[in-house]
């Protein structure tokens, strides 16, 4: 089936500040079922890529193999694009940002991708805190491959067919903060509010930043007894008090309460705004970060907003202390030591 | 000493037995050196245990005043320092040869033999006098027997002051210390042999501005050359130090003397998946970038090879091939990987392929598999072996020539775009199966598409259209077909063929097949010969065969994998084509050719005059 997007746009569309309208950094026309989580996230990327005035061809999306590994698709249609091989996301984005470290990188995978098959790359590109941003969608089951449960399913939590999960799930959020990653949220599908000002903050931050994004799969993973269905993530969501928990550009901090709000100084200049509400841990140290997030999930919570942040984080290039100029634009002049060099060599190897 | 019966000078094969970890390599490498400095060609290869200390280990120089630079079998000499692996290192010294021991305890009974001559030196007695540190006993008593055999040779002295003064260049205080060891070996032979002996060394002018060099050096420097800016890897034997090479290169030539920041990125992957992942994702962002592995890694990254195929991504993977199955003899050499590289990953797929034999070709094809990659937009396997990759081989000297121009291939800039009506990734523009690409980040608006697995038509759409993808992946054969004569033409030994005998060998097979030839010839044998430098083959391999009515193809493996490519590629004949087959982990020699030729020959000769 073939869908084709009217071409027609209304002229007064709003522009950001590069001139573009939000349609121009959409995709393709989604071929998800109608009702996905995963929909909803990419209309958020849309988003926040507007927002931030991102130029769609200075972004390189990527993303592994699933339904969720599909949306790249279906968002910012002038930016490259490179569905990878199933859980390998993360290595083609490390030689991506070496190649060149002037793009933006959004990587998009979902659980099984990740907390499974992926789980190696996943741990590997938080330790070297790639800069990228690094979204799972995250529905406790592989949609692609008909519903099987996925390592991020909650023991006990029942799929469509009546299969209880007996396993112990993988929390991939704590997980992260715990593997030293500089910037961990999480967030839900269903609330474009609190997700859209995470994804931006998440494309600001310079090194690795994951979003845990829960995004019901409606027709495997949305039943009764399912912990990943809409319903049961709103209900929990809502239990822990901290959905306000967001961060986000200071012009719409207005919607909270005064003396709520904690203020932030970012790298950038802006202000990242953390929400009282979340005095119970301190998002800048770990094991506080670590601990609000168990304690949580021990009562059955969703905490959802930004977990953790490091904002003095170095990236792998400082690490490796790569060059300023993006390594794929040098050429042999640059590179190649000649001949003369090589006559040296010659001599010291006889 | 009982009388021997043979004379050579400058060719004969002397063995080192060691203990792994005793520091006998940097000794070991002063003799080989010493002769190559003396100016006759001197072949050493390591024959070394999956251990890091401990098990027994061999380190075996062959000297060849004809420049034969393969290995040979017997010893002539055996440097014998390890009592662990005695017995059999007695046994395979050739009649008439030598077994240089540490006399400091008597020899048991059961490593005497009559048709030998044994060379005892008090080694560890000598040691213990003039040493105190258990280290320094253990260290110059390699170089006590290096000072011995420079004496019982005939190599001069002030060739191995030299090299001893070269070795250690701000450390002048070691200097004296090790001459020391040298002239107590050259004293104690002066003082108790009959030297020189008749196997010795003689200086002559043939090794002329040629350098000793490993595959594996030679190839991370090609890779520096070739203008790579990111590796990915994981360590395994033997391919890990190309990798060490590349970075060591480019920590000189590629860092900013003053800043520390480096026009290279070099990341140790967490597996082989990871690292040719990486450098996929590189090459897709316009930057050159390589990986290096053995057999086993081969296996893990089949799958991201085969996506790089199909998806049309350049990569440069350098397999330094070892003996398998499986984990099979990790420090032992074969060439086993042909079929595996070739077809790697699921689904109609095939790799380019380039077979380097010597240092020399490992520098220049690596450069030239990044300019092939980017140019057929695929993976280029370099298949190198460990015996080329990490043993010291006297090879040609490295050239580059500074004109050369790195070919990136079809990649279209912003200009080229505005100028388009409508980019199509892979639309075959020009008929030769080879599309256009763009670099992301590089047109706002055009130029951006979708890279994936999947099947997709012209335009980079996702399609499951049974027409699309037919004439995609015709299209990639096209590329294929252009790619035979892109790839490395093969070295032909004559001018046309004129006989009714060929035969084809390829990579480290090359010392020894070209031995054995002349030797053939020698003996009134004459065969045509081709080496395969590459795959795609191009014509001129297809018609050699095909213009032949024997064709013995040399290869070290079991399962004959050149003669199945050659089968499978353009149908070869399996009645013509006759295997010549190694595959004990050891470098092939010319003997074994010699022996499985002539056999075969017999036989068919046998079965005409029948
Ligand atoms: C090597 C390999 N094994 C298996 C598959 C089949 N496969 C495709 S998607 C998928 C699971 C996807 O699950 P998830 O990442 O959670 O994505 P979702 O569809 O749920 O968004 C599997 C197992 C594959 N593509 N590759
Ligand atoms: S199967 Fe599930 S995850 Fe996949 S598109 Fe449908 S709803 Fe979404
Ligand atoms: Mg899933």
């Amino acid at each position: 089936m073939t869908y084709i997007r009217p071409k027609f746009r209304h002229p007064g569309l709003p522009k950001n500040e590069l001139g573009y309208t939000l349609a121009q950094y959409e995709g393709a026309l989604s071929t998800l079922c109608a009702g996905c989580g995963h929909d909803s996230i990419s209309a958020g990327i849309i988003q926040a890529a507007f927002d931030l005035n991102i130029q769609p061809h200075k972004l390189a999306k990527l993303s592994g193999i699933g339904c969720s590994s599909k949306t790249p698709t279906y968002f910012l249609s002038n930016s490259h694009g490179f569905n990878s091989v199933h859980g390998r996301m993360p290595s083609v984005a490390t030689g991506a940002n070496l190649a060149n470290r002037d793009l933006t990188y959004f990587g998009v995978s979902g659980d099984g991708d990740t907390a499974s098959i992926g789980m190696g790359q996943f741990v590997h590109v938080i330790r070297r805190n790639l800069n990228m941003t690094y979204i799972v969608m995250n529905n406790g089951c592989y949609g692609l491959t008909k519903g099987q449960d996925s390592a991020t399913a909650d023991a006990g939590s029942k799929n469509k067919s009546g299969h209880v999960n007996l396993f112990e799930s993988i929390d991939l959020a704590s997980l992260a903060i715990e593997l030293g990653a500089s910037f961990v949220a999480q967030s839900f599908s269903g609330d474009k509010e609190q997700l859209v000002p995470l994804i931006r903050e998440a494309m600001k931050h310079p090194g690795f930043a994951f979003i845990n994004v829960i995004s019901p799969c409606v027709t495997f993973n949305n039943n009764v007894g399912s912990t990943k269905s809409y319903d049961y993530v709103r209900e929990h969501i809502e239990g822990t008090g901290t959905k306000d928990f967001v961060p986000m550009m200071k012009e719409i901090t207005t919607k909270y309460a005064e003396g709520t709000v904690q203020g932030v100084k970012m790298h950038d200049g802006s202000d990242l705004q953390l929400h009282k509400l979340a005095n119970e841990w301190n998002p800048e140290d770990r094991i506080s970060a670590i601990n609000a997030v168990k304690t949580a999930s021990a009562k059955h919570e969703i905490l959802t907003g930004l977990l953790f942040i490091d904002r003095n984080t170095k990236d792998l290039h400082h690490l490796i202390q790569t060059a300023e100029t993006p390594l794929n634009q040098l050429g042999e002049n640059v590179l190649c030591p000649g001949n003369e060099v090589l006559k040296d060599i010659n001599a010291g190897l006889r | 000493m009982s009388s021997t019966s043979h004379s050579k000078i400058n060719d004969f094969v002397v063995r080192f037995a060691n203990v792994n970890g005793t520091g006998s390599a940097s000794a070991n490498f002063l003799f080989t050196k010493s002769v190559f400095r003396m100016g006759i060609p001197v072949t050493p290869k390591n024959i070394f245990p999956s251990n890091i200390q401990g098990l027994p280990t061999w380190y075996e120089v062959r000297i060849s005043e004809k420049g034969y630079l393969g290995r040979r079998e017997g010893v002539d000499l055996m440097v014998a320092m390890n009592p662990q692996s005695m017995e059999g290192d007695v046994a395979i010294v050739k009649t008439g040869g030598y077994f240089l021991y540490d006399s400091t305890k008597p020899l048991h009974a059961n490593y005497i033999r009559d048709d030998i001559n044994y060379l005892g030196i008090p080694l560890m007695e000598m040691c213990n006098r003039e040493y105190t540190d258990p280290r320094q006993r253990q260290l110059f008593k390699n170089i006590i027997y290096v000072g011995a055999l420079s004496a019982l040779f005939e190599i001069e002295f002030a060739v191995l002051e030299k090299l001893i003064a070269e070795q250690f260049p701000g450390k002048e205080q070691l200097i004296p210390p090790n001459i020391k060891a040298l002239k107590m070996g050259v004293d104690y032979v002066q003082a108790n042999f009959k030297f020189p002996l008749d196997i010795r060394v003689e200086r002559r002018d043939l090794v002329k501005d040629a350098i000793m060099i490993d595959g594996n050096s030679a190839c991370g420097l090609g890779a520096v050359y070739a203008g790579a800016t990111v590796a990915a890897w994981y360590p395994i034997t033997p391919s890990t130090s190309v990798v060490e090479a590349f970075s060591d290169y480019a920590a000189e030539y590629r860092t900013d003397k003053e800043t520390g920041k480096r026009n290279v990125a070099i990341v140790q992957a967490e597996d082989e998946l990871a690292a040719i992942g990486m450098v996929i994702g590189a090459n897709w962002n316009g930057a050159r970038s390589f990986t290096a592995t053995s057999g086993p890694g081969v296996s893990l990254m089949n799958e991201f090879l085969g996506l790089a195929y199909f998806a049309e991504i350049p990569a440069v993977l350098i397999d330094v091939q070892r003996t398998g199955p499986s984990t099979g003899m990790p420090t032992r050499t074969q060439q086993s990987d042909v079929l595996e590289a070739a077809y790697a990953s699921h689904g109609d797929t095939k790799h380019v392929l380039l077979f380097p034999s010597t240092p020399k070709e490992c520098f220049e094809m690596t450069a030239d598999a990044f300019d092939l990659a980017e140019e057929l937009q695929t993976p280029v396997i370099v298949m190198t072996d460990l015996d080329l990759g990490m043993n010291d081989h006297v090879s040609p000297p490295l050239e580059w020539d500074d004109k050369r121009v790195y070919k990136r291939g079809k990649v279209l800039t912003a200009e080229d775009l505005d100028k388009m009506q409508r980019f199509g990734r892979y639309l075959d523009v020009d008929n030769d199966g080879i599309t256009y690409r763009t670099y992301p980040g590089t047109h706002p608006t055009k130029g951006s598409f979708f890279t994936r697995g999947t099947s997709r038509d012209e335009y980079a759409a996702y399609t499951e259209d049974g027409g699309a993808y037919h004439r995609n992946m015709d299209r990639l054969i096209k590329k294929w077909n252009t790619a035979k004569n892109m790839v490395h033409a093969p070295q032909l030994y004559q001018e046309k063929s004129t006989r009714s005998t060929g035969v084809v060998f390829f990579g480290t097979s090359q010392y020894a097949a070209e031995e054995a030839i002349e030797l053939l010839k020698a003996e009134g044998i004459e065969m045509d010969a081709l080496r395969i430098k590459s795959f795609p083959f191009n014509q001129t391999v297809v018609d050699f065969v095909n213009d032949h009515e024997h064709v013995f193809v040399i290869e070290q493996n079991r399962d004959a994998q050149m003669r199945s490519l050659m089968m499978i590629e353009f149908s070869a004949n399996p009645a013509k084509l006759v295997s010549v087959l190694n595959y004990d982990g050891m470098p092939i020699t010319a003997d074994n050719i010699l022996k499985q030729v002539s056999q075969k020959l017999l036989l068919s000769q046998e079965k005409t005059t029948a």
